[in-house]
């Protein structure tokens, strides 16, 4: 043999011994073994059939030597070689001392390797290898008892805190049924909440709404009674001749009829405001006169505060603009949403009233506005306005400044609700002392 | 006789003028109509020593009908002004404290026209 092929042959043995002790190139493997190598190491289950098996249980052994912290060192002292007389095979037999440290101590073993190699495409690959130690050998140089030891404290490890682990997820499990029936009594909960708010509104609109349907009611009376008498007043100037009066009488009439209609319907409107604002919304949009709603909830809410407080009462301004066209929203939310508004104005003026009851003059005013995107509601007043510190609590749900029992803290957060749902906007400015301004955009 | 009307709501105005037409034609009253306090009060300024008769709601935005009625009272009118007073059905505290401002009549909605006529003497 060459000296070059044999200086090949203890390279290719050295890294081979590397590989089986310390480093575990397993990407060099593949240039030095062949695919169906074969081994046998010094008990019954260290039989390697293939580079596959090899390359997997040398896998296990450089983990197992990582989380056991054990390094290997080996000091090659001999070597015995024989060379086929084709000088294609050759037989290594190499006798050394592996140096073993564990956490547990350090050990020392004699090993003997060997190695049969092949020269296959100008390289030497192994083909066939065999471990051994020599029979005096203490038995438990690698410490397998401790690794044992240890495998199976872990494994009991392992075991409780999957128990652990079982026991936490069924806890989890119960907080989650238990938080999911939470959120499902608070949603039920919410939902009375809201359907009181809307009863309590409606409530405090009684006399209100009384008055407002009283109100039209009276005018249908008068008119149709003053119909009548005009009717026998016609028949006398027929009589007299008169027929210029008649004609005016006959105007009059006319006029008396539209004005039953118009007061018929108005309080027609204001019944049917009334179901719709006690009913749970339907959720639907329909084409709605804002300038016509708003201006019903003005007067429920002012004559509901008047029923209530005999002392109480404000002016009132209207500025709608003629120009606004009939928009789509749920109408009893909206009519929510203004309600709310004037209560709140109201009750601010008032406050105000009575702090100043000689000097103050309290005013609440509403406004529409067409944009060119959408319309524009303004409410507001020239009562005490809204302290800073509030200011951004006021739309939070159950915030209140009123007394206990005298507002349910939702008024201002359904009408926020209610105002995003419409993809509408609600601005807010105040200032303590002159009053404060509400504009909506829908 | 001059009567001042004093309502917020505009119809009140149709529907005197058409229940005492006959007095108006025949000119036995003559209405005039305020449709707020301040502007009842605005007219009653100009006023010069004429006999009034003034009718007014009680339940007004702004100044309400017992405010205007208070103001009334302190200008302290010669002739003295005879002031009614109009008010919801079953409005008892408006009615006493309408009473002790020093109101001469009180009359409840709906109007009843005909006792309106009597306690005008115009029957």
């Amino acid at each position: 043999m060459d000296s070059e092929k044999s200086q090949l042959l203890q390279k290719t043995h050295e890294t081979i011994l590397v590989t089986f002790t310390q480093e575990f190139p397993f990407d060099q493997m593949d240039e030095l073994i062949i695919e169906e190598v074969t081994g046998f190491g010094t008990t019954k289950d260290e039989k390697i059939i293939g580079l596959k098996h090899f390359k997997e249980v040398l896998g296990i052994q450089y983990q197992q030597s990582k989380v056991l912290g054990i390094s290997v060192s080996y000091n090659d002292n001999a070597k015995i070689q024989w060379i086929s007389d084709d000088e294609n095979s050759a037989l290594l037999i190499s006798d050394f001392v592996l140096d073993i440290e564990t956490p547990q101590g350090s050990n020392s073993v004699d090993f003997r390797l060997s190695t049969l190699f092949e020269w296959k495409k100008n390289k030497w690959k192994l083909v066939h290898w065999h471990g051994s130690t020599p029979v005096n050998v203490e038995n438990d140089a690698w410490h397998l008892t401790e690794w044992k030891r240890k495998n199976e404290e872990l494994q009991k490890q392992v075991d409780a805190q999957t128990k652990d682990l079982k026991q936490k997820n069924e806890q989890l499990l119960k907080a989650k049924e238990q938080i999911e029936e939470t959120l499902k009594e608070l949603k039920e909960a919410q939902a009375q909440l809201i359907q009181s708010e809307k009863m309590a509104s409606l409530g405090e609109l009684t006399a209100g709404i009384a008055h407002e349907i009283q109100n039209p009611l009276n005018f249908v009376n008068n008119f149709s009674e003053v119909s009548n008498e005009l009717l026998d007043e016609m028949v006398e100037e027929i009589e007299n001749g008169d027929y210029e009066e008649v004609k005016a009488i006959c105007e009059d009439l006319k006029e008396n009829l539209s004005k039953i209609n118009h007061h018929g319907k108005r309080a027609d409107s204001i019944v049917k405001g009334m179901l719709q604002h006690s009913r749970t919304s339907s959720g639907q949009k329909e084409p709605t006169d804002l300038n016509n709603l708003i201006d019903e909830y003005l007067r429920l809410s002012y004559h509901g505060l008047r029923a209530k407080d005999k002392s109480f009462n404000s002016d009132f301004k209207t500025d709608f603009d003629p120009s606004l066209p009939n928009i789509e929203v749920v109408p009893q939310d909206i009519g929510r949403v203004i309600l709310n508004m004037f209560n709140n104005s109201f009750f601010s003026v008032n406050e105000k009233k009575s702090q100043n009851p000689e000097t103050f003059q309290p005013v609440v005013e509403v406004s529409t506005k067409k944009l060119a995107d959408g319309i524009e509601i303004c409410i507001s007043d020239n009562g005490n306005g809204i302290p800073e510190a509030v200011r951004d609590k006021i739309f939070q749900p159950f915030f209140t400044t009123k007394e206990t029992g005298q507002g349910t803290g939702l008024g201002l957060s359904l009408s926020y609700d209610i105002i995003k749902a419409h993809g509408g906007s609600i601005k807010v400015d105040s200032e303590v002392g002159k009053g404060t301004s509400i504009t909506i955009k829908l | 006789m001059k009567i001042l009307v004093v309502d917020d709501e505009q119809d009140v105005k149709t529907l005197f003028e058409q229940r005492f037409r006959k007095e108006i034609r025949s000119k036995v009253v003559d209405f005039v109509f305020a449709f707020s306090g301040k502007e009842a009060l605005q007219y009653i300024d100009k006023l010069d020593h004429e006999a009034i008769l003034i009718l007014s709601d009680i339940n007004m935005p702004g100044m309400s009908g017992l405010e205007l009625l208070k103001e009334i009272k302190q200008k302290e009118l010669v002739p003295k002004p005879i002031v009614m007073m109009i008010s919801a059905y079953g409005d008892e505290q408006n009615y006493n404290t309408a009473k002790s401002l020093g109101a001469d009549e009180f009359l409840t909605k709906p109007v009843d026209f005909k006792l309106l006529k009597e306690k005008l003497q115009l029957n």
